[in-house]
């Protein structure tokens, strides 16, 4: 079986992650922002995962099981926000929760 | 035994104050006389009564003091509230308490009908109050609460009539102008303090005797201290504008006030601290010198005024000036002689002068005055008496007898005796000049306006019994050349030092005796030439240009008042208008302008958009791994 080469991986995580800040920071919908944390969060799952085998070592996959059950806990209260704010102010853009403006 | 009564004099016109102040509004008129005159009428009593068991039996060293208690104590300065009686507080007392009670009952008619009547008295018994603490003070700083108390009246009772803002004006210029010598005082009291550590009199003056040598640099300046605080407070030159001033108050007021007591407390405070003056010999013959010019000046301004309370207002100065010069001359008891002396006429020539103006409906300028002497005689006859003193008519005139008594020791007093003497006595021409003056027109020629009230018996009794004393006052001095009785100096000996003059060398005394009675003879004379006979000779030099600018200049009292609005009151103002928005409290504003700045500029960024807070995070974030990474 082909072993991947390290800088492979450690690349797809980093532009994963790249793609998901960007999203982030050009989506207004905040329903896709949520999305695009989760593929920042997958990301540095994923250069865990990478790490962990590089160095034969099973704490990568640990880690990335704690992601796994953080993200779970962060879309739960991020679609709880969502929801209060749906409701609240019919909206779903992120640009439009300004109330806190200095 | 009965000086320990004495603490009830200064008490009881305090505790008169009290009743008027607390049952403002609610003691009906009689109730409010009767207090108000009572307690400075039972005080004078008590004065009597101690005054003649003290000179009946003489306490050991002539001098009684009377612990009240003790002010404070920290750290070695225990200032006591102390009385302490002696010859000079005793003649003090007398005087200030009969002649008070006598404006008291004066003032019980004048003011009757004056809607602040409870108001008045309530005054009047604290400046009486206040008066009697300064003079039987014991301690300076006690004498500093009465000096200040008297202030403070002074200033309510110039502004009495409130209603009018020429009057707050010229008390609050009285208050302003004597703090300027008040503050020296203050200064003067902190510098004994410090150099001799105790503030009581009797032992401050031992202390001074002991540790300065004659002249030496601290004497000066404490002498010349004291004699600012003296200067503002007997309004002499150069602090005297606030005195012709002061006459918007009622009348009674300015007699007890403002002629017969508070305007003496400077002469008082030089004789009761004779020993630092002693030791300062320059500032001695500054008192001289500031004596002789602000009698001459007042005195020639008083020829020009028109209004009568301001005439005898700068005869006030002058006479002040006088016993200037005497204190300066080293003539201790005359000096005390002629205050005494002078407030029964200077009272007697107010009082007079108010029952004049009161019957006259409030009228002032005397040339709109005029044959009153058949129209109010008693009045008339008490003028005469009053002006025949200050003018010192020869021989039965207690003024006479004081002012002689101060040119003689002046002109024996030393090197520079003969100027300052001439200076007397040609001030002693001037007032006979312009006291006359006031008399022949107030109350020889043509009536000018109606009379209104006529004076009453209470107002008729003190004037009647001033009368008496400005004429049966001056005998208790005679000079060598006419029986040389010195019981006046002779009751003040153990607290003033004997007058330099020499003993009886009574012919050259004689001649100039002579010589003042021909010079106050020859005042009254030209004022009758000039007042009430032919004037013409005279209107050929007033109408002279230069006559007329003379005139103008002393009717301003020699424009002192121009002077000081030029020098100090306008820059003052100027500087105040300048400082409108406060100079200072700019660099305040700056830093809170700052402050507020930087947080407009912080708040800027606190968009309200989550995408911006993420982007900075994100860029924050790749900062610190650059970081990391690279640095």
């Amino acid at each position: 079986m082909a072993v991947l080469p390290t800088e492979y991986g450690l690349l797809l995580a980093a532009l994963l992650f790249a793609l998901g800040l960007l999203g982030v920071l050009v989506r207004r919908n905040i329903i896709f922002m949520l999305m695009s944390v989760e593929i920042m969060l997958n990301a540095a799952g994923l250069a865990f995962i990478v790490a962990g085998a590089r160095w034969g070592q099973a704490d990568g996959q640990i880690m990335f099981i704690l992601i796994l059950t953080l993200a779970a806990a962060e879309v739960a209260v991020g679609l709880a926000l969502i929801l209060q704010m749906y409701h609240r102010l019919a909206t779903l853009d992120a640009d439009a929760v300004s109330g806190m403006r200095g | 035994m009965m000086l320990d009564l004495l603490w009830l004099v200064p008490a009881l016109p305090l505790a008169g104050f009290l009743v008027l102040v607390l049952g403002r509004g609610s003691l009906p008129r009689p109730v409010v006389a009767a207090v108000g005159v009572g307690s400075v009428g039972v005080a004078a009593l008590i004065a009597l009564l101690v005054a003649i068991a003290f000179l009946s039996a003489p306490p050991p060293g002539s001098a009684y003091t009377q612990v009240l208690w003790t002010w404070v104590d920290v750290g070695g300065f225990a200032p006591q509230a102390a009385l302490y009686l002696d010859p000079l507080s005793l003649v003090m007392m007398l005087v200030i308490t009969i002649v008070g009670f006598l404006i008291h009952l004066y003032s019980s008619e004048f003011m009757a009908d004056d809607e602040g009547y409870g108001r008045f008295f309530a005054y009047m018994n604290l400046f009486v109050a206040a008066m009697l603490v300064l003079v039987l003070a014991d301690d300076l700083l006690f004498l500093y609460l009465g000096w200040e108390g008297v202030g403070l009246c002074s200033y309510l009772l110039i502004g009495f009539w409130y209603r009018d803002p020429a009057n707050g004006y010229a008390a609050r210029k009285a208050f302003v102008v004597t703090r300027v010598g008040d503050t020296a005082l203050i200064i003067g009291l902190f510098l004994l303090f410090a150099t001799l550590g105790t503030l009581d009199i009797q032992e401050l003056m031992q202390r001074a005797e002991q540790q300065w040598p004659p002249a030496s640099g601290f004497a000066v300046a404490a002498a010349a201290l004291l004699l600012g605080g003296a200067l503002g407070k007997s309004a002499q030159l150069p602090l005297q504008t606030w005195l012709p001033d002061a006459m918007a108050g009622p009348t009674p007021v300015s007699a007890l006030i403002h002629a017969a007591t508070m305007v003496t407390a400077g002469v008082y405070l030089i004789a009761r601290t004779h020993v630092l003056f002693e030791l300062a010999p320059i500032v001695q013959s500054a008192v001289a010198i500031i004596g002789a010019l602000t009698l001459l000046l007042a005195g020639f301004s008083a020829l020009a005024q028109s209004d009568i309370k301001r005439i005898l207002a700068y005869s006030t100065i002058s006479q002040i000036g006088y016993m200037f010069l005497a204190l300066g001359a080293g003539a201790w008891s005359a000096a005390i002689f002629h205050f005494m002396t002078h407030a029964f006429f200077k009272a007697l020539l107010f009082l007079a002068a108010g029952a004049v103006i009161l019957s006259l409906h409030h009228e002032h300028d005397i040339f709109r005055m005029g044959g009153l002497k058949e129209r109010l005689p008693v009045v008339y006859w008490s003028f005469l008496i009053g002006s025949a003193s200050l003018a010192s008519l020869p021989l039965v005139t207690a003024g006479f007898y004081s002012k002689e008594m101060i040119l003689w020791e002046t002109w024996a007093s030393g090197s520079a005796g003969g100027v300052l003497w001439a200076a007397g006595l040609i001030g002693a021409f001037i007032t006979a000049v312009y006291i006359f003056r006031a008399v022949f027109i107030v109350f020889f020629g043509e009536a000018k306006t109606a009379i209104g009230h006529r004076p009453g018996y209470v107002m008729i009794v003190p004037l009647v019994v001033l009368s008496v004393f400005s004429v049966i006052g001056g005998f208790v001095e005679l000079p060598p050349s006419l029986g040389h009785v010195p019981l006046f100096s002779e009751l003040l000996a153990p607290s003033l030092p004997r007058d330099l003059a020499p003993e009886p060398a009574a012919g050259a005394q004689l001649v100039l005796l002579l010589v003042t009675s021909a010079v106050s003879l020859l005042g009254i004379y030209v004022a009758y030439r000039r007042f009430l006979q032919d004037a013409r000779p005279f209107e050929a030099a007033a109408g002279a240009p230069a006559a007329t600018t003379l005139q103008r200049l002393w009717f301003e009292g020699w424009g002192f008042d121009r002077l000081y609005d030029r020098l100090f009151v306008r820059p003052f103002m100027r500087t105040a208008q300048a400082n409108r928005n406060d100079v200072v409290d700019a660099f305040y504003e700056g830093v809170a302008l700052a402050n507020r700045s930087l947080h407009h500029l912080l708040s800027w960024t606190q968009t309200g958009r989550v995408r911006w807070y993420a982007a900075g995070i994100a860029a924050g974030a790749a900062g610190v791994v650059a970081l990391a990474v690279y640095g």
